[in-house]
């Protein structure tokens, strides 16, 4: 009777432990995005949107350049990324496993290796390769091209996985459907593979979309810094989230910078529902 | 008695590795007939099944040794999208893709390059009669495939099957998913369908052999684990007077 008292105490004291971790990482989240919220809202007028910074010490205007070169920015490397990183998925999922050569399946395995190990590097090493390659071995500078391609090498890692896991998530049972009827594995790939797919696919790409908007590091030693807006790929520029460093460091408008903090944060917010609204979709649809 | 083979193993033997699913398996499929292929799980039913249209080939291990013919043929001197033309398959779930009804039946003749609008408006009415699905999904071609009840999207799955005017339709357990009144639907569908091509179907459910075939082949796996052709004659034969000792056992319930 005792020892049974005792197991039951041991468990209220277990999960009071869990729901306290559990609930002070909420708050802990609670508190940063609405600290930088609050802090950041009562700067937010029309103008702080329509408007470039003005650069100075004293942090003038708004913060229309940076949106534009985030955008710019985001879309370049995605027109880069995309292509390579589904394609790389698709190559792990559909064909490497179906290889026969012994040497070709150590390639694969080495392949896969080197997504793993990528997906984990800190960002600055690619900031630091694509300095020392795009930006001054290849001349083009600090501009949106050498960033956007650094930042391609970011998130190709994450656009494998997310593409390896939605091809996954295809049943067998369609491939050996179209393979019965005599469609090649491409087309197989092709016309059902890669629809059923598509949801999860395309969750990877707003996440890497997520990814080159919240980056700093990478970007400091790619894009430059000119607060202009963007007028070509040659171009260098200033995400929100770059503004938000020179802001903090470089200015006294540490207001401002908790304003662009806070459209980041909103920004990030609502990507991650949009993602979470696809993943829903999708799990219901695989559900049925 | 036998009427004239539309498939035919000699010596088959099929290999997952190092084991030996099938041994020496030697059977004729005749035409315009329904063959049961019979036996206890792991018998190498399915993977008998899977050789004459080559799907064991999607497993990298497996290595055949014999020979498969098609209208005398060696099915392994074709090229496999060539075949797989000519002997369609229906699988134990229902796999209709995530597309409409039309695209479906639409998939397997566009594949094979058929884009003229009404011919495939043809081809995709005449498979739905042919599996008598038409009256049922007529007024709604557009509606998704994974929408229709089971018996219906297995039927669809034989409509995709048809469509590509297939000469040997193989049926992997195609009713073993299925409700009774579903399974019945799909009976009669075999019986239909005899007049135009050749099927051969795997069942663990030997009423449903003796119901629908004309042909049963009985399979055993020997000490080694290996699948066997024990008997194979007219299902009324193997039902009523089965030849090997085995098969009488089998036939009256006494194992499997």
């Amino acid at each position: 009777m005792n020892r049974l008292r005792l197991r039951k105490l041991r468990q209220t004291g277990a999960f009071s432990l869990l729901w306290f971790t559990g609930a002070f990482s909420v708050l802990i989240m609670l508190f940063v995005v609405g600290y930088v919220i609050m802090k950041g809202f009562a700067h937010l007028t029309p103008d702080f949107f329509t408007t470039p910074p003005r650069g100075g010490l004293s942090g003038e205007g708004g913060i229309s350049s940076t949106i534009i070169a985030t955008i710019y920015l985001v879309i370049c490397t995605l027109i880069v990324a995309t292509p390579l990183g589904i394609g790389a998925g698709v190559f792990l999922v559909e064909y490497a496993d179906h290889l026969k050569s012994r040497i070709i399946k150590n390639f694969v395995a080495l392949a896969r290796f080197g997504v793993e190990t990528l997906a984990g590097v800190p960002s600055i090493i690619f900031g630091l390769f694509g300095y020392a390659l795009f930006v001054t071995a290849m001349h083009f500078g600090f501009s949106i091209l050498s960033a956007a391609l650094a930042g391609s090498c970011l998130v190709i890692p994450v656009i494998i996985r997310t593409t390896e896991e939605a091809l996954k998530a295809v049943p067998d049972s369609y491939r050996q459907a179209s393979l019965a009827m005599g469609a090649s594995r491409w087309e197989t790939i092709r016309k059902v593979v890669l629809p059923s797919a598509v949801t999860g696919i395309s969750t990877g790409l707003i996440l890497s979309a997520g990814r080159i908007v919240s980056e700093t590091a990478i970007f400091y030693v790619t894009l430059g810094g000119s607060y202009r807006t963007p007028t070509s790929i040659m171009s260098s520029g200033r995400t929100m989230a770059l503004h938000v460093y020179y802001l903090a460091m470089e200015t006294r408008a540490f207001d401002k910078a908790m304003a662009t903090g806070a459209v980041l944060v909103v920004l990030i917010i609502i990507i991650n529902l949009v993602i979470n609204v696809i993943s829903r979709r999708l799990s219901a649809k695989t559900g049925s | 008695m036998m009427t004239e083979a539309r498939m035919r193993t000699v010596d088959y033997n099929l290999y997952y590795g190092s084991f030996r699913a099938l041994r020496d398996v030697t059977i004729n499929i005749p035409v315009n007939r329904i063959t049961a292929i019979i036996g206890p799980s792991g018998c190498g039913k399915s993977s008998l099944l899977r050789s004459f249209n080559r799907m064991n080939e999607l497993i990298p291990i497996v290595r055949t040794t014999g020979e498969v013919f098609l209208d005398g043929e060696n099915i392994f001197n074709k090229d496999v999208v060539e075949l797989r033309k000519k002997v369609g398959m229906v699988f134990q779930r229902p796999n209709p893709f995530p597309k409409s009804v039309y695209d479906n039946v639409a998939y397997g003749p566009r594949i094979h390059g058929i884009r003229d609008r009404t011919r495939l408006a043809e081809i995709v009415e005449s498979s739905l009669k042919s599996a008598a699905l038409w009256d049922e999904v007529k007024d709604d071609l557009g509606k998704s495939g994974l929408a229709l009840s089971g018996g219906q999207q297995q039927r669809l799955c034989i409509a995709r099957a048809l469509a590509i005017e297939p000469e040997v339709v193989l049926m992997d357990e195609p009713a073993s998913a299925l409700d009774p009144v579903a399974t019945l639907k799909i009976e009669e569908l075999m019986e239909k369908l005899k007049q135009k091509y050749t099927i051969v179907i795997v069942t663990h459910n030997m009423q449903q052999a003796a119901r629908v075939s004309d042909f049963t082949a009985f399979m055993l796996t020997d000490e080694q684990r290996s699948g066997n052709m024990i008997e194979f004659g007219q299902t009324t034969d193997i039902f009523t007077n089965p030849v090997d000792s085995r098969t009488e056992d089998y036939i009256s319930g006494r194992f499997g």
